[in-house]
């Protein structure tokens, strides 16, 4: 019945993707089409909440549509719930959000279609139950968000992202596809219940384990997959990039959870290792791309990226307790990762919709040109303000608590009796622990350049605050982000059942303790409890400032800036984003991005402006795609030889391919 | 009658390190200037000088926000709270478990996250330049002190900062080396973090290099106030967490009565004394780094945190 229920979510959205096709263009369409949207949302959402937190038994169902002698296989389990919960209130904020954002999109007819069919694939994704259905399901989501991506086409920027998203969106599900292919094996036994119940050969699953990484991993944006991720999230409408960032990534996280804990059979000790090492490298490289971009909305995709490799530490050191048959630790590192997946979905969508908020009031992304929002737009600059500290994982917000529960996890690792992880693991937490600080430099700079100082520009000078339905949607999502930091007990009980079906075991129940504290192992080894952190930060800030106010003086009287005696009206000699980010480019960003720095300076007499030029390379963009791009744009002009062939070269070589065809399968069997 | 204690106790506790954090700091500034041969202020100073910022009137900048007024208000509390989780005369206080040693660090980087964007806030350049090498000192020594965490945890089996403290007691200690590696990381972390001598200048004005000054450029009256008293707890908070890991001698552990706690309180005092001491040695001894230099400096501190916890995970014996 629940699953039903879903089902019949994900068709509506469907039918309203359809309809938003004829009524496009009627000035009430993008109400309509967010409104209807947010509702099914809703009840999509109540549905698998119930589900999830009712601990019921897993539901199937399948239609008779799709490949003829396989039908569509659908499955609602813990794990399929909680990233439906995932996506849905996403999906319910996002069009929330859009209510009043959507407004001010000058092409609707481009957005509203591929809006409600990019949240139904999200929600096929996760309920398919076999691979056919899998894979339609991932290109119809990917396939619809590059629509969106394109929607305003007519800016090149979006035109080349949306080109190196579809050609990497067709290599990760090429990928997929063949890793499905290989666990299906030679009869074929393409839904997921088979595949369950088949136990593959250790190199058969460990293919199919890399390949699921590369497919999972190149939707997710793990480095060095990432290339398309801060080109395409940007480029669409902010609500979009808040759903692709937000959302998008986590169902890819869901794609490599199933196969990888379930589909792929027992986990390998060294599985983890590739795991947890692309998952470290990826985390730091995100944070150090987003410390040196100025344009918002791509500092926010490049920090997804390192959201997604914080996510992927957590899942590696899942997989290796696993492997050792130590489930408790496996349990606490697989709920530390989905707990960061929840709230990452939290703090993204907000940070996006600010982003959108700031958009709409100056028609600038480009932080650079911004300044002193928090004067005008004092209610979005609050709840950026929570995003922001929740995003550098600050107590008593949410990010602190899923980052606090892959430490406590990590402790345990000494415990496995593998070298080479016992030497990678704590590598993977100095780097966890860099991209943590690096990720609260960044987002003081963000936020900084963006909200706090003058205003750099005139947009930003006459900006006005957000309409009430975006912010609606920011406030729901900032106390969703306090929430979580405060009692984190109630969502880690949440998670249980996930870790039950995966793992066979979950962490110890958190409700029944002592004022809501969490205790991951035992009270002795370490607990935490943001509900008395909250409180006492509240009464001791209260206290001051009653005691201070009333007892001393409360005073106060407005000045120009001290600024050490020489303060200068103009805003430029604020410092930037670019200038912001000088110390740490110098100390990381000279090794990993060459950065240099060029000042033209004018001669004596000359009255042009200094200019400094900062150049940096992206080194992976270089070493990778680049020479790839080159080697395949070789291989095609070699290639296109072909097509000048005579009819006897074209038959001869047909019969070349055949002999040599029937020669490997001889050689096979 | 056990929890009314505790209770007291954990008050105590709270109330001691606020009071003493500004003597403290007037300890450390008498014995410089004692062995720079000046006379040096009175102990009190800094109590005068609080008073004195208290009940003087607000100075705001005008492009200043709300958020501007109300950091002041936020570090204190985030430090405050941080300071009176740290055992100090007596382990085992009644809400230390509300927050583990990982979560008094990121209470600090809390401190400090809003502290930095208070320096953009009124949109100066000297706030921006003491924001972004704030910044990047802390991006630095924040994972240098998680590493340390991770050493001292995985050898005390606990994140737990009373059950690290108790352990340290215990003779099952012993001397190890990643507890070495950690003490000298730890010292180097503290001194960063708290932005003395050869990483930044707390007595200077107007100086290139200076960082926590620039920040505050811009605060007058209760507000920086606030912020002193902010900086001295931190200062205290350090030399407590240095003082009940790495000398935990005389710390009180569960027992509540008054000759026992009063040989706490009087070796907690007799340990502040000895860091006050020695911090003003170093800080007299040394010169202060260019600005670049502090990332080798903290890199070596991260690098001795990773080195320690590697030790650990390698064996259990180091």
């Amino acid at each position: 019945m629940t699953l039903a229920i879903v089902l019949a979510c994900a068709g509506a959205l469907l039918a309203l993707a359809a309809f938003a096709v004829a009524i496009g263009r009627s000035a009430a369409a993008s109400r309509i089409v967010y409104g209807a949207s947010m509702i099914v949302a809703a009840i999509s959402l109540a549905t698998a909440a119930m589900h999830l937190l009712g601990g019921r038994a897993p539901e199937s169902l399948t239609l008779p549509v799709g490949v003829p002698w396989l039908g569509s296989h659908f499955r609602l389990d813990a794990l399929s719930a909680f990233f439906l919960v995932v996506v849905d209130f996403g999906a319910l904020c996002a069009s929330l959000f859009a209510l009043g954002y959507g407004e001010h999109e000058t092409a609707p007819g481009r957005v509203l279609p591929f809006y409600s069919a990019f949240l139904a694939g999200m929600t096929l994704v996760v309920i398919a139950d076999d691979a056919f259905t899998f894979l339609l399901s991932w290109e119809f989501m990917s396939l619809s968000s590059w629509a969106l991506v394109m929607s305003h086409h007519r800016v090149p920027d979006n035109v080349r992202a949306g080109y190196v998203y579809l050609v990497m969106a067709s290599f990760g599900t090429l990928s997929l596809l063949l890793g499905f292919g290989l666990l299906a094996g030679p009869d074929g036994f393409y839904t997921f219940e088979q595949m369950r119940a088949a136990h593959p050969s250790a190199a058969l699953s460990a293919l199919a384990l890399i390949l699921a990484l590369i497919g999972a991993g190149s939707k997710a944006g793990i480095v060095p997959l990432h290339a398309w991720l801060p080109l395409a999230h940007p480029a669409a409408p902010s609500h979009v990039s808040a759903l692709m960032s937000g959302v998008m990534t986590k169902v890819a996280v869901y794609g490599f959870v199933r196969i990888a804990f379930e589909l792929a059979g027992a986990p390998a000790w060294w599985w983890s290792i590739v795991v947890l090492a692309l998952g470290g490298i990826t985390a730091v490289m995100g944070v150090l791309y987003a410390l040196m971009q100025h344009d918002l909305k791509r500092l926010l995709a490049y920090h997804t990226v390192e959201n997604i490799g914080i996510i992927f530490i957590g899942l590696g050191l899942a997989l290796a307790f696993k492997s050792y048959g130590m489930p408790f630790a496996a349990a606490l590192a697989l709920t530390a990762a989905l707990l960061h997946v929840f709230n990452h979905s939290l703090f993204k969508s907000l940070l996006f919709f600010g982003a959108g908020a700031v958009l709409t009031a100056t028609g600038e992304r480009d932080m650079e040109h911004l300044g002193g929002l928090i004067h005008r737009m004092p209610q979005t600059a609050f709840v950026f303000l929570v995003g922001c500290a929740a995003i550098s994982a600050l107590p008593p917000l949410n990010g602190f608590v899923s980052e606090w529960l892959t430490f406590q996890a990590m402790l345990l690792s000494p415990q496995l009796p593998s070298w080479g992880l016992k030497l990678l693991v704590p590598a993977v937490g100095a780097l966890l622990a860099l991209s943590a600080a690096l990720a609260a430099a960044c987002f003081v700079k963000a936020y900084g350049v963006t909200f706090l100082g003058r205003p750099r520009t005139p947009a930003a000078e006459s900006a006005v605050e957000t309409d009430r339905f975006s912010l609606a949607a920011m406030m729901l999502l900032a106390a969703f982000c306090l929430l979580i930091g405060v009692l984190p007990g109630l969502f880690i009980d949440a998670l249980a059942p996930v870790s039950s079906a995966l793992i066979g075991a979950h962490m110890p129940e958190q409700t029944g303790t002592q004022w809501l504290a969490i205790v991951p192992i035992g009270a002795s080894r370490s607990s935490y409890d943001g509900l008395l952190v909250f409180l006492f930060m509240v009464i001791a800030g209260t206290l001051a400032a009653f005691a201070i106010h009333r007892l001393a003086s409360d005073r106060l009287r407005r000045a120009p800036a001290w600024d050490c005696g020489y303060p200068d009206p103009n805003p430029a000699t604020q410092y930037t984003a670019t200038s912001f980010a000088e110390p740490i480019r110098r100390v990381f960003g000279t090794m990993v991005f060459r950065a240099s720095e060029h000042v033209e300076m004018p001669p004596p007499g000359d009255t042009r402006p200094a200019r400094l030029t900062v150049h940096i390379t992206d080194p992976i963009w270089d070493a990778i795609y680049l020479p790839l791009a080159a080697g395949i744009g070789f291989a095609a002009d070699r290639l296109n030889r072909l097509q000048f062939l005579t009819i006897r070269q074209f038959l001869s070589l047909v019969f070349g391919a055949l002999v040599f065809l029937l020669l490997v399968l001889a050689v096979w069997s | 009658m056990v929890l009314i204690t505790d209770l007291a106790i954990q008050g105590a506790q709270m109330l001691l390190v606020l009071f003493l954090a500004p003597l403290f700091t007037g300890l450390v500034r008498k014995v410089k200037a004692r062995l720079l041969r000046r006379q040096g202020p009175p102990l009190i100073q800094p109590y005068l000088d609080l008073v004195r910022l208290m009940r003087k009137e607000v100075v705001l900048a005008d492009s200043a926000s709300w958020l501007f007024r109300v950091i002041p208000y936020l570090i204190f509390a985030a430090t405050w709270v941080a300071a009176s989780l740290v055992p100090t005369f007596r382990t085992g206080l009644l809400f230390s478990w509300s927050a583990d040693l990982i979560a008094i660090i990121a209470l600090l980087g809390s401190g400090r996250f809003f502290l930095a964007l208070a320096g953009l806030d009124v949109g100066t350049s000297f706030g921006g330049i003491g924001s972004s090498r704030e910044v990047m000192i802390a991006s630095l020594a924040e994972p240098a002190m998680i590493m340390i965490v991770f050493t001292l945890a995985l050898i005390a089996g606990s994140t737990q900062l009373s059950t690290i403290a108790e352990f340290m007691v215990s003779p099952q200690v012993g001397l190890r080396v990643s507890l070495g590696l950690a003490l000298v990381g730890l010292v180097m972390v503290a001194i960063a973090e708290n932005g003395r001598v050869p990483i930044d200048n707390p007595a200077t004005h107007l100086e290139l290099t200076m960082v926590h000054e620039a920040m505050v450029l811009e605060y007058s009256g209760r507000h920086l106030a606030l912020i002193e008293i902010a900086a001295s707890l931190k200062l205290i908070l350090y030399v407590s967490l240095l003082a009940c890991l790495f000398v935990p001698w005389g710390i009180e552990s569960t027992g509540a009565s008054v000759p026992t706690l009063a040989v706490g309180i009087l070796a907690y005092l007799g340990k502040l004394a000895l860091g006050a001491f020695l911090l003003a040695l170093f800080e007299t001894s040394i010169a202060k780094m260019r600005v670049f230099r502090v990332p080798e400096f903290l890199g070596m501190a991260l690098m001795l945190g990773l080195l320690a916890t590697l030790l650990r995970f390698v064996s259990g014996s180091f």
